[in-house]
């Protein structure tokens, strides 16, 4: 059985449809950062496997790596966020954090 | 014929005459009461004073001016400026000046600064002294434009002024009620006569104008007064008679124009006028007979006469220089400067001469038994008045305008002596109250005998020989007409009357006389407890009045004997007199339409004795029954014959009957119309305001509930939309995603669907 890219994209779009969920059902605030994780790296798999199977050149591994960078930027300001919005409402419930609603 | 405009130097200055007066009455109307706080009394009346004494001076330099110019060249007059120019008729605002104005003028300024002067004496308590030399001043001024005016809208317009000024002097003493009624009396009643001259001015003005006006396709020019050939070829008439070079025919309101087109026979408009009738009247005696309605207002002739007895609420000088001397004389001046005009209409003649007579005995017979000093005064002046009218109503004229020269000097007297007499008596008018007062007012005395003499007829002071004049022009006259028909006993029989109501005056007058000035004071302390005015230090007692006021009365007196020179019968000089000689350029035109009866020298000397006798025979009844207060005779015939004397006391009831038949039916009218008003007029107004209350009540519950509905509903639906669409925002992050989600959801599977 030959690996091909549908595999690779079934398994990206798996992670991109677990982090989505994630996301959307996690209350706890560390668990939605994880779950954009996932997507991103949902995402990584599929930029990596049209690179593999598409023209051959390095822009899908260049934005691999990009998207990495920002996934790490994206986890320090995220967990920051969380920190604080633990330090103000002793909770990191996401669904009581409605600050933004007025 | 038109002459020669004389001098033009001196005419120049005309205007000064009627202007000084003017600024006299502004210098006081706008300054007089901060003079009168700051320099005190003196100041008022030396501006006053000083600018009618100009103005007398100034008349006289041109008396002086009149005098030197040949008879038929006195003139002088002068255009000021232009008034208004309406098609053929021009209006100038001009003065003249010729021997008739001329007279007038120096009586008004004249009479009028000694008046003046009178008065610093006699009003000399009162607070408001600026204001009342301040209307006098206006009082001259209006009175002067009357006179010196050229045409007949100057004259108009200075008539109108002396019925202000009397109306403000009458009503002086505005806090008083009755005198401020008496001023609106005076008021309206002049009003009604001043009505009548307007219209006499129109229908004149339309008989000139109007009658030529629509011939031929509107033939004439609007632009000047069509020489008489012009007039004569759109008359069809141009074979007639040569044009007369210089005489303007067609409207015009100017003496001299008037004149020249109406007396000078080439000219065709006498033969027109006489042909034309308005409703049925000839136009001539209408045009007459309404300019003397005019002057029966103004110079008190029945039965417009009732204002002149009223006015005696005036201040005394005034009643001397308003209601004796002068305005009350503008009718006649009136009369004699419309002369050539009057002396066309026989009729209006008739209707002059015969109301004159009737006013002059009516007045007369009221005079007998007043007790107010100066109401006796008024009614005989209303009767001299009368005696004028005979003058120039026989068509005298030049005896007319002498006797009112003559009554401005012994009338003012009289009332100035009267004024004397109430300062005298503290404000006493009643001549019950007086008596005895020879004694202690000499000079005032002397001044009333000297006025008592002239105004009863003895030849030694003027009045004799104005009224003997009248007298005799009536008796001799032999033209009048009442109603188109000619009359030949009318002038007969207005002389009868005339000489009983000359013995009337001398009884009425001798009657005042010696109830005032004879016997005992009966005036006490008791009579008149509870009046101040000022003479607290004088006591009780009558005492003499000032110098201003003696000095004044000590002038006039000799005025009424020294002007007698000027009116010395032909009969004894054999030369026409020198009042007659001097009138006669202005009088001419006028004088040659009609002839007095020729009658030998005999029966004209029988006319002056008995015009002697009936002076006489009026002051010995007066002395008889009235010197000293001591007969009883008097009051046994009042007890005797009550009912005539209280009849006459009452003034026939006149004002009564005026009360009856105008005053109240027309009082009756304004209430019927203040029903009418506040019923219908009132109802309708509330009915339309009823109306509009429904149609806004309507419309207000449209606005509540359509109008408001749709608004609020608009509010409401925003509002619940706005409700319901907050929910949406929770704030909470994963809400938005399910959006984010959704939307996309929605977006693929639109992107399937529609492939």
């Amino acid at each position: 059985m030959t690996i091909t890219l549908a595999h690779y994209l079934v398994v990206g779009a798996l992670l991109f449809a677990l982090g989505l969920v994630t996301v959307s059902t996690r209350r706890n605030a560390v668990g939605v950062l994880m779950g954009v994780e996932l997507i991103l790296n949902g995402a990584n798999v599929n930029f990596v496997a049209f690179e593999r199977f598409g023209n051959g050149l390095v822009g899908g591994h260049v934005f691999a790596l990009f998207v990495i960078v920002l996934a790490a930027a994206e986890a320090a300001v995220g967990l920051a966020i969380v920190l604080a919005l633990f330090q103000t409402s002793k909770s990191i419930d996401v669904r009581q954090a409605d600050l933004l609603r007025e | 014929m038109e002459h020669a405009v004389a001098d033009p130097q001196a005419a120049r200055l005309l205007w000064l005459i009627p202007a000084l007066p003017l600024a006299g009455f502004v210098v006081n109307a706008l300054l007089g009461a901060k003079l009168q706080r700051a320099f005190g009394k003196r100041a008022v009346h030396a501006v006053a004073i000083a600018a009618v004494a100009a103005a007398f001076l100034v008349a006289l330099a041109c008396f002086v001016e009149l005098l030197g110019l040949p008879a038929e060249d006195r003139l002088l007059h002068q255009r000021l400026w232009n008034v208004f120019t309406i098609g053929r008729l021009s209006v100038d605002f001009a003065f003249a000046l010729d021997p008739l104005s001329m007279t007038l003028v120096l009586v008004i300024t004249g009479i009028g600064s000694l008046i003046h002067l009178f008065s610093v004496g006699y009003m000399a308590d009162e607070p408001s002294y600026w204001r009342f030399f301040c209307y006098l001043n206006l009082f001259v001024f209006a009175m002067l434009l009357l006179v010196m005016g050229d045409n007949l809208a100057v004259m108009f317009f200075g008539w109108e002024g002396v019925g202000l000024a009397s109306y403000l002097l009458i009503s002086f003493w505005y806090s008083d009620p009755e005198k401020a009624k008496a001023g609106m009396k005076a008021f309206v009643v002049n009003r009604i006569g001043d009505f009548g001259f307007l219209l006499g001015i129109l229908v004149l003005f339309w008989a000139l104008g109007g009658a030529w006006m629509p011939r031929q396709g509107g033939g004439l020019r609007a632009t000047d007064y069509q020489p008489v050939a012009e007039l004569r070829a759109l008359d069809g008439d141009a074979a007639a008679a040569p044009a007369v070079a210089g005489v303007k025919v067609g409207p015009t309101l100017a003496f001299r124009e008037l004149r020249d087109q109406l007396t000078i026979e080439e000219t065709g408009v006498r033969k027109r006028l006489d042909g034309m009738t308005l409703w049925g009247v000839p136009v001539l005696a209408l045009v007459a007979f309404l300019l003397f309605i005019g002057a029966m207002g103004k110079s008190a002739q029945l039965p417009l006469y009732v204002w002149l007895p009223d006015a005696m609420a005036g201040p005394t000088p005034v009643s001397a220089l308003i209601h004796a001397a002068t305005m009350v004389t503008a009718g006649v001046y009136m009369v004699a400067r419309l002369s050539f005009l009057f002396a066309l209409s026989a009729s209006a003649m008739g209707w002059v001469a015969l109301v004159g007579a009737l006013t002059a005995a009516f007045a007369a017979t009221i005079g007998f038994f007043q007790y107010d000093i100066k109401k006796v005064l008024a009614y005989s002046t209303v009767s001299q008045l009368g005696f004028m009218f005979i003058g120039v109503g026989v068509g005298a004229y030049w005896a007319g305008t002498y006797h009112l020269l003559t009554h401005a000097f012994f009338k003012a007297t009289l009332f100035l002596a009267a004024g004397s007499v109430i300062l005298g008596c503290h404000h006493e008018q009643d001549m019950r109250k007086m008596g005895g007062l020879a004694k202690h007012m000499p000079w005032t005395r002397w001044a009333y005998l000297v006025a008592c003499i002239a105004i009863a007829g003895f030849p030694i002071a003027n009045g004799f020989y104005s009224k003997d004049e009248i007298l005799w022009k009536a008796f001799t006259s032999n033209h009048l007409a009442l109603f188109g028909v000619k009359v030949p006993w009318l002038g007969p029989a207005i002389w009868a009357l005339g000489l009983l109501t000359a013995t009337g005056t001398a009884f009425y007058m001798y009657r005042s006389y010696y109830m005032t000035f004879s016997g005992t004071y009966r005036g006490g302390p008791e009579a008149d407890a509870g009046h101040g005015h000022g003479h607290e230090g004088h006591g009780h007692t009558p005492h003499e009045s000032p110098w201003t006021v003696t000095s004044v009365l000590v002038i006039l007196a000799a005025g009424s004997v020294l002007t007698l020179f000027l009116g010395l019968p032909a009969l004894w000089t054999h030369a026409p007199p020198l009042f007659e000689h001097w009138l006669e350029p202005v009088l001419a035109p006028a004088t040659k339409l009609f002839e007095f009866r020729e009658t030998d020298h005999s029966l004209e000397w029988l006319f002056q004795g008995l015009g002697v006798a009936a002076a006489f025979a009026g002051w010995l009844a007066a002395r008889a029954l009235y010197k000293d207060g001591r007969s009883e005779v008097p009051a046994r015939l009042k007890a005797r014959f009550t009912r005539a004397w209280t009849v006459v006391y009452e003034k026939y009831y006149v004002d009564e009957l005026y009360a009856f038949a105008v005053v109240r039916p027309l009082a009756r009218l304004a209430a019927l119309l203040a029903w009418f008003d506040t019923h219908l007029v009132d109802g309708i107004v509330n009915l339309v305001g009823a109306l509009a209350r429904f149609a806004s009540a309507i419309s207000d519950v449209i606005d509540r509930y359509g109008v408001d509905w749709a608004v609020n509903g608009v509010a409401n639906l925003t509002r619940g939309a706005g409700g319901a669409l907050r929910r949406l925002q929770t704030g909470r992050v994963q809400t938005y995603l399910y959006g984010a989600l959704g939307g996309a959801l929605v977006v693929v599977l639109l992107n399937f669907l529609l492939q």
